[in-house]
């Protein structure tokens, strides 16, 4: 694994290093999440709005997948919260 | 710089502790939001009404509900057979 050009120390490492590496995970991190809520949101979505594919994306078909994708996202919402509280509650 | 080094720099492998947590509960999220989805939304419309609202809300929570179920059965089952192997 190469965490960029930054020279070798024998201990630890100096915070620019880690700054450094932590933001690139971050970064990792967020790409894989909107990865997988697009794969999510298109294999849903495409289930929902595309039930006989055509020769071409008709406009009803966009409308139901703008529609499918905005409710979606609040699924997604409720989801989170719901989880959250539930989480908060099984701890205290 | 080695998988080494970075792992045994205190303040990283805390980062990297939070960073799996938070992977892990959006993982949670992702996949929960998908079986919910499955079993409440049958067309969507141009508006989460509330009777969906609350279908996601018991999902969530009854989704947790089987999941604490099973563990407290499969722990009850085990020392169950702990104990007829000992007799």
């Amino acid at each position: 694994m190469d965490f960029g050009s930054s020279s070798p120390s024998s201990a630890g490492m100096d915070s620019h290093q880690r700054e450094n590496i932590m933001g690139q995970v971050k970064q990792q991190v967020a790409v894989m999440q909107v990865q997988q809520l697009l794969e999510s949101m298109t294999d849903k979505c495409f289930k929902k709005c595309v039930t006989s594919p055509g020769s071409s994306l008709g406009s009803a078909e966009q409308k139901c997948l703008a529609m499918c994708m905005d409710r979606y996202l609040d699924c997604m919402n409720v989801v989170t919260q719901a989880y959250s509280s539930r989480l908060q509650k099984e701890m205290s | 710089m080695s998988v080494d080094t970075l792992l045994n720099d205190p303040r990283m492998k805390q980062f990297i502790e939070a960073e799996t947590q938070k992977q892990r509960f959006h993982a949670l999220v992702q996949n929960l939001s998908n079986k919910c989805w499955d079993s409440c939304i049958d067309r969507p419309a141009s508006k989460l009404d509330s009777k969906t609202e609350s279908c996601l809300l018991n999902c969530v929570n009854r989704f947790i509900d089987s999941s604490n179920y099973i563990v407290r059965r499969l722990d009850k089952q085990a020392s169950v057979s702990d104990v007829s192997e000992m007799e």
